[in-house]
């Protein structure tokens, strides 16, 4: 009989820990800071035809996009998107407007593949990113690159969608 | 009880049989090598290491003996070609019976199967340690290796490994993994720092501490060097470090400076620099001056590795449309594919012995370690199912790789296999994530 009781007891613990063990793992999809600045712009009306959630949209401030914009590119892989090409139309007129401004393209890989040949691909990207702006008639001197490969991935997680996310080119103000 | 005539007597016989069988059986089998590791079905040899005989008494040198006994067990199951026969089914004990070839009745040995044995003898005075290590051919009934060796306690390992290099001598020509080290890339706090540690995963130490993203790690021939990247300063750099004195080099021009790698026996490296827009690999002064220019194609070149006669390079490019493997011979300046199969193959590794090349390939999203011979024959997949693996570096005797797999937790950390892809285990334990390992030549 109290065998019995015991098992129960124990059935109900496991039952419980499983449900907490579930909670816990979709918690840490909806807090993810840049699911919210996602919901912003959407709000906003200008919702991207991007289907990966987690990529960040514009805003309309255009020092804020400048910075929170990524390019972004298929898998080993440096060529410029419609997309990508698009988006550094739009930084270049921002870098012609501002004519001060020099900046530092990052090109970053996702954790597939090796890292020596990441670092290579990381600056393949940047330099295909570097190279659109200075066609578009930016100073090649207001450009700087660097190539992290799979250093620092925007996204931590190991699916497809972060891969997405991370397989990009960031800009910075130098 | 052994009074001071006995050892007189013990120690008289070791100096005697010594020399009467290890001459002997050196002219014997000079050129014989009695094992190819790098022979694909090789088996493993079953060796008996029974317990060490003491020759003096107390608490104390009996834990060194069993300390002697298991750092001898652990280092020559680590080669991966020595299976050791568990204590328990021994019929004999050198311990009390004796060590020596005439207190052996081998019959003992075969009869479980032992091909090899290993007796040990241990004596402690004060804090110097006398170890009298012995190898057997069983079937032979024959004195392969026999050594004394004198020295401070804390130096049972380095002792022991002595011992290991002239069993590997013995058995394979080659003095083995024993006195190698492997560099490592260890995170810490979020930080990749250079890490090193004996082969076996033993005394890892942190040699950088940028605290930035430190990475591929490379040693000279002579160990006194590694050249590694880091983004210490902003930029991708190649640092030329002297382990001994406080020397070096950064090679930090613009764009990257990456992928060192050593020539054989040489103060100069290859590396993969961006300068002019483009990643190319170039020869380098191990003062980081530049020599010549190696690959000249648009796209990436990077990742070399020199072969061991320092003749040729196997490199990662693109110029075929995805990334491969590519050989080119620096005396003829001749560059042929190496790699054909799959849309992703990176991270050449050169096998000491010169005939294979490890790598990393991607084959159905799965990434793993493969190995082909350097005329694109026998291609071999050595990883399987089991997380990412990566970085494959090759042991000084080209019978086990190491390198870096996700297997446990998706967390990165450091493995080693055989050459064939058996015996895969976790080289170290350690906090953070591990990858980039690269295995020294042996030096002594």
């Amino acid at each position: 009989m109290k065998k019995r009781v015991f098992a129960n007891l124990l059935m109900v613990l496991l039952v419980a820990g499983l449900f907490l063990t579930v909670s816990c793992a979709q918690k840490k999809v909806s807090v993810d800071p840049t699911t919210e600045s996602g919901q912003t712009t959407s709000e906003q009306g200008t919702a991207s035809a991007d289907t990966n959630p987690l990529k960040p949209v514009a805003t309309g401030d255009a020092d804020v996009d400048f910075i929170n914009l990524d390019i972004y590119f298929d898998f080993d892989s440096s060529e410029l998107t419609a997309e990508a090409q698009t988006l550094l139309q739009s930084k270049a007129a921002y870098m012609k407007e501002k004519g001060n401004v020099n900046i530092t393209i990052e090109g970053h890989c996702d954790e597939r593949g090796t890292t020596e040949y990441n670092l290579a691909l990381g600056e393949r990207r940047a330099k295909s990113a570097q190279d659109f702006l200075v066609d578009l008639g930016i100073a090649g001197s207001r450009v700087n690159i660097i190539s992290y490969g799979e250093e620092k991935p925007a996204d931590a997680g190991h699916n497809a969608d972060a891969w997405e996310r991370n397989r990009r080119g960031h800009f910075m103000f130098k | 009880m052994i009074d001071t005539k006995q050892i007189k007597f013990i120690l008289f016989f070791i100096v005697i049989s010594s020399f009467m069988f290890l001459n002997s059986r050196f002219v014997y089998c000079q050129d014989v090598t009695i094992l190819n590791i790098n022979n694909p079905s090789i088996r493993k040899i079953p060796m008996a290491v029974p317990k060490f005989k003491s020759f003096s008494e107390g608490e104390v040198l009996e834990n060194d003996s069993l300390k002697a006994q298991k750092l001898l067990m652990d280092a020559l199951s680590f080669t991966g070609y020595i299976k050791i026969i568990d204590n328990q089914v021994y019929l004999a004990n050198p311990s009390e019976s004796g060590i020596a070839r005439k207190d052996i009745d081998f019959l003992d040995w075969t009869g479980i199967g032992a091909e090899l044995l290993v007796t040990g003898g241990i004596n402690l005075e004060g804090n110097k340690v006398k170890l009298w290590l012995r190898m057997f051919d069983t079937f032979d009934m024959r004195l392969l290796v026999g050594k004394i060796y004198t020295g401070e306690r804390d130096d049972l390992r380095i002792m022991i490994h002595r011992f290991c290099s002239e069993v590997s001598m013995k058995l394979t020509g080659k003095p083995g993994v024993f006195n190698s080290k492997i560099a490592f890339v260890s995170k810490v706090k979020g930080k990749k720092e250079i890490f090193i540690c004996e082969f076996d995963g033993f005394r890892p130490r942190q040699i950088t501490f940028h605290k930035s993203i430190s990475l591929s790690p490379a040693w000279s021939s002579d160990s006194e060097w590694i050249a590694y990247s880091s983004f210490a300063k902003g930029n991708n750099d190649l640092y030329i470090k002297n382990l001994k004195q406080n020397k070096g080099t950064i090679v930090n021009k613009k764009g990257m400076n990456i992928t060192p790698a050593w020539a054989p026996g040489q103060f100069s490296l290859a590396a993969c620099l961006s300068f002019t827009g483009d990643p190319e690999i170039y020869l380098l002064t191990g003062k980081g001056k530049i020599i010549k220019r190696v690959t000249d194609s648009w796209g990436i070149d990077t990742s070399p590795k020199f072969s061991p006669d320092g003749k040729k390079i196997a490199f990662v490019s693109r110029r075929a449309g995805t990334p491969q493997i590519f050989i080119k011979n620096l005396e003829t300046n001749h560059i042929r594919r190496l790699t054909f199969e799959g849309s992703y193959n990176t991270s050449p590794a050169w096998s000491p012995n010169g005939d294979r090349i490890a790598y990393v390939g991607i084959k159905r999203g799965r990434i793993d370690i493969y190995t082909i011979g350097i005329e694109g024959d026998f291609p071999a997949q050595l990883t399987n199912a089991a997380g990412d693996n990566e970085d494959p570096s090759w042991s000084p005797d080209g019978g086990l790789i190491v390198f870096s797999s996700t297997r446990s937790r998706g967390r990165p950390q450091l493995f080693v296999m055989t050459a064939t892809g058996s015996d895969q285990k976790r080289l170290l334990k350690l906090n953070g994530e591990q990858t980039d390992p690269d295995w020294s030549m042996v030096n002594n």
